[in-house]
């Protein structure tokens, strides 16, 4: 019977309502797009690092992966060194480097990727096959698109640049043998892949035996933290980074973005709240000679105030339910657009679902809503009988 | 400036007896309607007590006063009051629910209240599709749905016009003399003939106090 009250108060005014309704749905959905905000990127930073499953990277000491041009320097025997480590099941070298390509005579630039086929762990082939001889290359797909190449066209590569002879070094043909996507290239990049040696070749003397990153990962069950503490001891040319030490960068540069979220999730609410309170507000003055009646009759102040809390809880779960859909609806249409952010890999979402962040929207929009409600309802619930109905006489 | 203190009821010391039918009269102002929510535990004395069925009515707290009313006092307003979201039927099965009655048992007792005030084919109307004198049958059926040990009605008649007034009369009557003790208060003459005890109020007081034994 509380239900259907509280119901048929809500419909009482049916375009009042739905205008609260809709209100509440903006609001539910800018706290559910900054909930993702405020994960999105550092979740989805976290998936793309463990995606290939390999926890640890070494880079040249001091830097990040690919944060500086730097290189480590005698590559084949630290990989031997670390393929050895009992708590380590596979070690994939990366160079990153600068490939000029000229096919079908229309020469472009791409970021070349120099890894171990058997190994790597930053490409998924879409058509094709990895390459694995000296001579193959595996491209993206803007690659492709701005050389007019197709897979298993020869394709003319050069890693160098003479000052002196103004022309370029180390040139080869390579054979298209794959179409891949890369997984840490920003969106639009024109990237390719080769084996490591041909790019350390193709690159010249300052590429020798060296690379710019190693993937490290360590058998199931091993502690990956005590694995990157012993390698960070024992090679003293590179900084050994796992998954936590990484987000823990992470969560230091993004800092702003989630104080951001905070600070607009936390608006977005109290828009939501001053919503809710605001047509409770009205209802309940608009219906006191009802609510003091029914105390007349003997129905418990709290059961007067549950019905007209109830009323303010389905403006807010109806609002919500709105608000997730425009919500992913928006940080869809929102990330596509930072999606083309310089430098970001694609792959990196600002605002990824997780239906964790939903039921967490949700019981802020539900705690929001009954909050709201609670201090107009128990104010009408409240006010002296007798006096009530007497200023509700005609 | 302060708020003055003003008697709305002053040295009023009344019993009503079980099965009693006492109309209370008087100007508008004279502190009728106070002195029935008084009874009604709708509002409190300032000093003095007021007892059902010896219960300090004037002492009790909040919720247990809500409790008291819920089980021993029926209420009627001028203005029916009645939920508008709620069916005639829904609106008798009201104080049930409250009380904990049984949805089947609530219901047949509410059909048979409807069927008692004469409304049983109107049971699944709203209070918008019926009639002021409907409605105030309604209103009736609901405060009987607990069985009252008093009932109160404050201007049961004063929304009614005088066909339909007589008709609401005519019910009180029938229910007194089923058992009810009742007390109205009013400024319908004929309302206060049909009252078997009739109480004079004059500025918060009794001025005359009689039976329609004395009176004849």
């Amino acid at each position: 019977m509380l239900l259907t009250l509280a119901w048929a108060a809500l419909t009482r005014h049916r375009a009042r309502t739905l205008l609260a309704i809709l209100g509440v749905a903006v609001s539910a959905a800018m706290l559910l797009d900054m909930v993702m905000l405020s994960s999105g990127m550092r979740e989805s930073f976290r998936n793309l690092l463990l995606s290939r499953g390999y926890q640890i990277r070494l880079a040249p000491k001091g830097t990040l992966p690919f944060d500086t041009d730097a290189t480590i320097a005698g590559a084949a025997e630290l990989r031997r060194a670390l393929a050895a480590d009992p708590d380590i099941v596979a070690v994939s070298p990366v160079l990153g480097g600068q490939l000029r390509i000229v096919a079908r005579g229309r020469p472009i630039t791409a970021v070349a990727i120099g890894n171990d086929a058997a190994v790597q762990g930053d490409y998924e082939v879409v058509r094709g096959r990895a390459a694995i001889a000296r001579n193959e290359i595996v491209v993206s797909d803007e690659v492709l698109h701005d050389t007019g190449a197709s897979l298993g066209d020869t394709v003319e590569a050069a890693g160098g640049y003479d000052a002196q002879l103004r022309d370029v070094t180390g040139r080869r043909a390579l054979v298209i043998v794959g179409v891949a996507h890369f997984l840490y290239m920003a969106a639009g990049q024109r990237a390719v892949a080769l084996p490591l040696a041909t790019l350390q070749e193709a690159a010249g003397d300052r590429s020798r035996d060296r690379v710019s990153v190693f993937m490290v990962k360590a058998r199931q069950g091993a502690d990956v933290e005590a694995a990157r503490r012993r390698i960070d001891s024992r090679f003293p040319s590179v900084t050994a980074i796992s998954i936590a030490t990484a987000m823990q960068q992470v969560d230091e540069r993004l800092s702003y973005f989630r104080q951001l979220a905070f600070i607009l999730g936390a608006v977005s609410l109290a828009v939501g709240f001053l919503l809710v309170t605001t047509l409770v507000t009205v209802s309940v003055n608009e219906r006191l000679g009802e609510i003091v009646v029914m105390r007349a009759i003997g129905v418990a102040r709290v059961r007067v105030v549950l019905q007209i809390v109830l009323e303010g809880v389905v403006i807010m779960l109806l609002g919500a339910v709105l608000g997730l859909a425009l919500g992913l609806v928006t940080a869809r249409y929102l990330n596509s657009i930072l999606a083309s952010f310089p430098g970001l890999p694609a792959a990196i979402d600002f605002f990824l679902f997780e239906p964790g962040d939903a039921w967490f929207a949700l019981a802020m929009l539900t705690t929001a809503g009954i909050l709201a409600s609670v201090y107009p309802s128990w104010r009408g619930a409240s006010r002296p009988i007798a006096a009530t109905l007497r200023e509700e006489a005609p | 400036m302060g708020a003055e203190l003003v008697h709305a009821v002053r040295g009023v010391s009344i019993d009503v007896a079980e099965g009693e039918y006492m109309a209370i009269v008087g100007p508008s102002g004279c502190g009728k309607s106070t002195l029935l929510n008084l009874l009604g535990g709708i509002d409190r004395p300032n000093t003095g007590s007021v007892s059902i069925r010896g219960a300090r009515v004037d002492q009790m707290r909040d919720g247990e006063l809500t409790r008291f009313r819920l089980q021993h006092l029926g209420f009627v307003f001028q203005r029916f009051y009645l939920m508008p979201a709620l069916s005639a039927l829904e609106n008798i099965e009201l104080p049930m629910a409250e009380a904990g009655v049984k949805k089947a048992e609530r219901r047949d007792r509410a059909r048979s209240l409807l069927a008692y005030v004469g409304l049983a084919a109107r049971e699944g109307h709203r209070p918008a599709e019926l009639s002021g004198g409907e409605q105030q049958r309604v209103a009736i059926a609901r405060a009987l749905a607990n069985r009252p040990a008093l009932l109160l009605a404050d201007e049961p008649t004063g929304e009614l016009d005088a066909a339909t007034g007589a008709e609401m009369i005519g019910l009180l009557g029938r229910l007194n003399q089923d058992g009810t003790t009742i007390v109205v208060v009013t400024h319908d003459e004929d309302l206060a003939r049909a009252a078997r005890r009739v109480v004079h109020m004059r500025d918060g007081e009794i001025v005359d106090d009689r039976t329609r034994e004395d009176a004849s």
